[in-house]
């Protein structure tokens, strides 16, 4: 079976082809970062125009990479929520026009769902000999294991959800503030580093460790060059950022003394008063901070382990309690090799499988709307062509008994 | 539009202490508040969240880490909203739907169809985050404007952003860092609503917490 896949949920405009919900024929992403790194953010504006006038020649791109013609295609799929109500008028308005315009069924699908199903693509053709007509539809070699637990961490989310079977999710914890995406982003605009955040942190994280080597330290030391707060929220599986991101900001600007704290008449006078009201990692921070010159790598490398270290504990902790088989990353944030490599110390040990998909999977893409598309389609669901965007979309979350 | 705006919420009373200039069109009293900790900005916003009917249009300043989200997590709270308010900087704006507080609050997890039907539905809280704009205005071109005079009530972090679309009637609350865990708010209501809304938040803010 293949299905259209076609998605515009925020600042990318996306088409794909997807056989089978797993293998991939095309998949085309108008990515407009070059755009959005003059300004250190996504900047909406230009997202929906360029997202107007970009729909189009992404589709018709993804039908010739695929080499297939309209005759070819079995359904069509596009995201409906969550996102930006204009962004996403753009894809599920194009997507029902082709249905109908078409014959086609059509599937409304949720974009964070379709985040998990990033896990079920692979590059490249179906094996021979597996007839797409014959072959199961849930479950075919090289598919992710239930249950599982799914990290989704994003510029959007933080989310920890355990997933049964298919179209069965439970969520167990997400950000309760900041997610994991958006403070790599705040941070590296605070720390001077470019947009989009993650891959710069990491890259001066990176760094940090080069110089350490060269020096004949131990690696670690950079990640605890400066000692930050971690919020462990116990007893849930809730994350946290913005105390970290708050930490940072202040050691940033306490190491490189260009923007000063405001002081208060009272904090002149009474200078030991106002030092108490810091945390006892600020202060240690400030005074490691004091001791040599900034070091933007050492204080990314530091900030990076203080996020990994969070957000790796948790999934473990998650997996263990629900005895799953393996752990799924979706997600921009998965692209980040720290926490691959420390999620996979925490969980080798126990024989529990960690997998992502390739990087161009984790970021917002077309492929995972075709996928989840497919494998509701599968179960004989299919969305009307009066269904509306819904920007505030969460997952069908299903209590388990 | 905007008249219709100001019109539908006439307000019977002038504020009186905090009035810095009094005029029919241009009323506008401040609020001086510093917060010692996160808990009581979000304790703040409970406060002011508990007097919002929908409506209105709340904007908020302040650099990184000044507790913009907080205030916000705090006020959805005092609107009655159970689920979890996070930071809307990467999706722009997040929407909430309020519960009446008169009503019985049952457990979402163990009853979600008795609790749905059940309670009965309050204002929505429209959370904005403007971090990422360039231009003011791209606000209108995302359509926001239409949020700002609807039914709902608007909560706009980084506005200072698009600081000429905004009407004239309207709570500012600027927040500023004052020690790694003080803040400073200073809250500036314009306009009758407005200016009645902010009285009524300092009488219940200094009846509970200075005695």
């Amino acid at each position: 079976m293949l299905i259209l896949g076609i998605e515009s949920s925020c600042d990318e405009t996306g088409a794909a082809i997807v056989k089978d919900g797993r293998y991939l024929l095309s998949n085309v992403v108008a990515s407009q970062i070059e755009i959005h790194n003059r300004y250190g953010g996504v900047v909406p504006e230009v997202a929906s125009r360029q997202q107007l006038s970009s729909i189009i020649p992404v589709i018709e791109t993804a039908l010739d990479q695929a080499a297939c013609s309209w005759q070819e295609i079995d359904a069509i799929g596009a995201t409906y929520g969550p996102g930006l109500a204009g962004s996403l008028l753009v894809g599920l308005t194009v997507g029902k026009a082709l249905a109908l315009a078409r014959n086609l069924p059509f599937l409304g699908v949720n974009h964070l769902e379709a985040h998990i199903y990033a896990n079920w693509l692979r590059k490249g053709e179906s094996p021979p000999g597996e007839d797409s007509a014959s072959a199961s539809w849930d479950l075919r070699k090289g598919d992710p294991t239930f249950p599982l637990i799914c990290l989704i961490i994003s510029g959007a989310h933080s989310e920890l959800v355990l997933v049964r079977g298919h179209g069965q999710y439970e969520l167990l914890g997400r950000t309760r503030d900041d997610a994991a995406g958006e403070a790599f982003d705040k941070v590296a605009r605070v720390l001077g580093l470019e947009y989009p955040g993650g891959p710069s942190i990491q890259n001066a994280a990176q760094r940090a460790e080069e110089e350490l080597l060269q020096q004949k330290k131990p690696v670690a030391l950079a990640r605890s060059a400066y000692r930050l707060p971690r919020a462990w929220l116990r007893g849930t599986y809730d994350f946290s950022f913005s105390g970290l991101k708050t930490a940072m900001l202040q050691l940033a600007e306490g190491a490189t003394g260009s923007q000063s704290l405001p002081q208060t008449p009272a904090s002149r006078k009474n200078p030991v008063g106002e030092s108490k009201q810091r945390s006892q990692y600020t202060r240690m921070g400030m005074h490691a901070a004091q001791k040599g010159p900034t070091n933007v790598p050492m204080l990314a490398a530091s900030f990076q382990e203080a996020i990994v270290d969070v957000l790796a504990v948790k999934t473990r902790l998650a997996a263990q309690e629900y005895h799953v088989k393996q752990v799924v990353l979706a997600g921009g944030v998965a692209a980040n090799l720290s926490l691959r490599t420390r999620l996979e110390q925490e969980l080798l040990p126990l024989r529990i499988r960690l997998s992502y998909p390739p990087i161009e999977f984790c970021t917002d893409n077309a492929a995972m709307i075709a996928s989840a598309a497919y494998f509701h389609l599968c179960q004989e669901e299919q969305s009307g062509l009066d269904l509306d965007v819904q920007p505030g979309l969460s997952l069908p979350f299903r209590k388990s008994e | 539009m905007r008249a219709q705006f100001s019109d539908n919420h006439a307000t019977k009373n002038l504020c009186e202490g905090a009035i810095v200039t009094r005029s029919q069109k241009e009323a506008t009293s401040t609020l001086d508040i510093i917060s010692h900790s996160s808990a009581q900005t979000q304790r703040l916003g409970m406060r002011l969240g508990d007097l919002l009917r929908g409506g209105e249009l709340i904007l908020l300043d302040g650099q990184l880490g000044t507790g913009k989200t907080t205030f916000t997590q705090g006020l959805a709270k005092g609107m009655g909203i159970t689920e979890i308010v996070s930071s809307p900087t990467f999706t722009l704006l997040k929407e909430y739907q309020g519960q009446s507080a008169t009503t019985t609050r049952l457990d979402h997890d163990k009853f979600p169809d008795q609790a749905s039907l059940t309670q009965r539905v309050g204002p929505i809280l429209y959370h904005f985050d403007l971090y990422r704009l360039e231009d003011p205005e791209e606000v209108v071109d995302l359509g926001f404007e239409d949020y700002f005079f609807g039914s709902g009530t608007c909560v706009v972090e980084w506005a200072d952003k698009a600081d000429l679309l905004w009407p004239n009637e309207q709570l500012r609350i600027r927040l500023k860092m004052m020690s790694e865990t003080k803040r400073g708010l200073l809250l500036t209501a314009t306009g009758l609503r407005y200016c009645e809304l902010l009285q009524q938040f300092q009488k219940n803010t200094y009846a509970t917490t200075s005695s």
